[in-house]
């Protein structure tokens, strides 16, 4: 198993340049709050969908539908329609998070490959291999939490593929248990697709700075000086004991691009690119260079740098400007 | 309706822990859970520390049940999870499906970090041996209503039904993090703190509790208020999570509500003066979670 390039679509434009720049797999979502990137505007309907597994499947990619929120009692159905529509649209895999989805999908599509979704929280094998025996899961994505020591431990425990973000925005917090953003907004990754939704967002220029509100809660204040950039609930400037600084974390993203031989070398099937939400230019610019760095590491990885040139490229598109090995890298707990 | 006590999620000493157990053996609480939910470096109680306070527990007629991390990283969590499910005396709660998977076939619950949001998933969980379940912190009544119709026989229900409310783990340690710590040097500063370090808006609004790797509500999630509604929806248990202070007297309030001894309101303003921190109800109500409902007038 090579290690696999997998791009976020949040639209046909960007699947098609993730397809154009060098994606292995393309990961979409429908037009619902069946995604945890439910957002207004984006996402996917039986249509463009449907174009969009043709142009990726007819140039050799794989289409990956993610259905990883987890459905309530009495709107169950609407996610069983949605792995019902996505066997008949033919996706390569589905993603999910819920295990009553999981049992659906296992028994009803025997031949439909499952990848354990981040937002289904499972950060050792004990968790991974419960998954693989009752629904047959064949590939989990990893929770940025764990250090490459503990990413290893994993990969060596399970038959379960490894998939690891590479780039992209970053949860700080363990994806599928945090509902910070609930508590804020009634809303959550788990029960509405969203984080720190855009319609509780309101930002006001007041005497003290440009001010970030979320459901009425300051997040942060900006002085004229500084680059306000979407208000997060856990990138905020939060006083902890008369200290005021980013009490969980800074606005900056995930980039682990110097990791690829590390990652081949530790057996990992396949690399997440995060960011559905983003650009068709910004999908087209990370997938680029992620192609271009898997490429150079397979085919010498003794040789392999991340090149200054790579790196500039990807910091023009971070979050912040900033980057961060995150938990991979263990002082960063 | 009985009364459980949910794990301490603070790091408190060890002398802390044992008389405060000492003491809930005289309390009128029907089930106590035990153990280290937060922290691997959390090392004042020893597992052979935590089943003697279980034995002690258990002699004085209470249900003892033994809580699993919820976020396991490491081969040496694995290790801790396998020795707690292979205890041999005492039922577990399952925080991680790592923990589900090992206690199969054995009578677990299912904790409250389980994503256990329909009435199918607690169907699968029941067949791998649950016997109770702890609704997630985020779902509301509404939610709740609609689960029990689909609820296995025999299954029980529990609600975090009091105390600052569990939002969020990560790998990163915040209590380290704010006194420029590395999570490995900790100093465990978490000692110092043992209700959590109050983090506020930068216009001094309470908002939420930094408990090393756990991030909590500032606000105390009270649902004593709920207790005769609970009941009449088929809510087994209700969960009172420890405060280093008055935990007893929060018992007592919750214990009078459950007995009809006292009203709603009296029961509340009876707790009142118990509560470190504004009160908050929003996720029983469908709402924002550090919402508050105004008084429901007589």
């Amino acid at each position: 198993m090579s290690l696999e390039l997998v791009c976020p679509a949040g639209n046909l434009p960007a699947l098609k340049a993730a397809v154009d720049n060098g994606a292995d797999c393309v990961y979409f979502g429908f037009r619902n709050n069946t995604n945890a990137r439910a957002f207004s505007g984006l996402n996917f309907d039986a249509e463009t969908a449907k174009q969009g597994i043709s142009y990726a499947t007819e140039r050799g990619r794989k289409v990956l539908l993610a259905l990883n929120t987890f459905p309530q009692t009495a709107e169950w159905h609407t996610w069983r329609q949605a792995i019902d529509d996505a066997a008949e649209l033919g996706v390569s895999a589905l993603i999910l998070a819920d295990v009553s989805l999981m049992r659906y999908a296992s028994r009803t599509y025997p031949n439909l490959r499952l990848h354990l979704s981040v937002q289904g929280s499972a950060t050792n094998y004990e968790a991974i291999n419960f998954y693989h025996e009752h629904f047959g899961i064949q590939r989990a994505v990893l929770p940025r939490v764990l250090s490459l020591a503990q990413v290893e431990n994993v990969v060596k425990n399970t038959p379960v593929e490894i998939e690891l973000f590479g780039f992209g925005g970053l949860c700080v917090m363990v994806e599928g248990r945090c509902i910070l953003s609930s508590y804020a907004t009634g809303e959550s990754p788990n029960t509405a697709g969203v984080c720190s939704p855009a319609k509780a967002v309101r930002w006001q220029q007041t005497s003290a700075g440009l001010e970030s509100r979320l459901n009425g809660i300051l997040l942060d204040r900006y002085s004229s000086d500084e680059n306000a950039g979407y208000p997060t609930l856990c990138k905020g400037r939060f006083e902890v004991e008369d200290e005021t600084y980013y009490a969980l974390e800074e606005p900056t993203s995930l980039n682990t691009l110097e990791l690829i031989p590390e990652m081949l070398r530790m057996g990992i099937s396949a690399i997440k690119i995060e960011g559905r939400q983003r650009s068709p230019v910004y999908v087209e610019q990370v997938t680029r260079v992620w192609r271009a760095a898997i490429d150079a590491a397979k085919k010498d990885a003794a040789h392999y740098v991340a090149t200054p040139d790579w790196m500039a490229q990807l910091g023009k598109v971070s979050e912040g400007q900033q980057h961060t090995l995150g938990a991979y890298y263990r002082p960063w707990k | 309706m009985k009364i459980s006590l949910g794990p301490i999620l603070y790091y408190w000493t060890k002398n802390s822990v044992q008389d405060f157990y000492d003491n809930v053996a005289d309390w009128p609480v029907d089930i106590v859970y035990l153990g280290e939910v937060v922290c691997s470096r959390r090392h004042e109680m020893r597992l052979d520390d935590w089943l003697n306070v279980a034995s002690k527990l258990a002699v004085a007629g209470k249900e003892v049940v033994l809580s699993t991390q919820a976020l396991l990283e490491s081969e040496s969590d694995l290790k801790t999870l396998r020795r707690l499910v292979g205890n041999g005396i005492f039922g577990i709660e399952a925080n991680d499906m790592g923990a589900v998977h090992l206690a199969k076939g054995q009578n677990f619950v299912v904790g409250p970090h389980i994503n256990t949001y329909n009435g199918d998933t607690l169907e699968i969980l029941a067949e791998q041996g649950a016997k109770r379940w702890v609704m997630p912190m985020e779902l509301s009544r509404h939610v709740l209503y609609e689960l029990m119709v689909k609820k296995p026989s025999g299954m029980e229900t529990e609600v975090f039904a009091y105390g600052r409310l569990p939002l969020a783990f990560s790998s990163r340690c915040f209590t380290a993090r704010r006194y420029n710590l590395p999570k490995d040097d900790c100093h465990f500063m978490c000692l110092q703190h043992p209700c959590g370090m109050t983090l506020k808006t930068r216009e001094n609004q309470s908002f939420l509790a930094l408990n090393g790797t756990q991030t909590q509500s500032a606000s105390i999630y009270n649902l004593i208020g709920e207790v005769s509604d609970m009941q009449q929806i088929g809510v087994d248990i209700v969960r009172i999570s420890p405060q280093p202070e008055h935990t007893a007297e929060v018992v007592a309030a919750f214990s009078t509500a459950i007995e009809h001894v006292a009203s709603a309101s009296e029961a509340k303003a009876k707790l009142a003066p118990y509560l470190f921190d504004e009160p908050c109800d929003g996720y029983w109500h469908g709402r924002s979670g550090i919402e508050q409902s105004m008084e429901t007038l007589p």
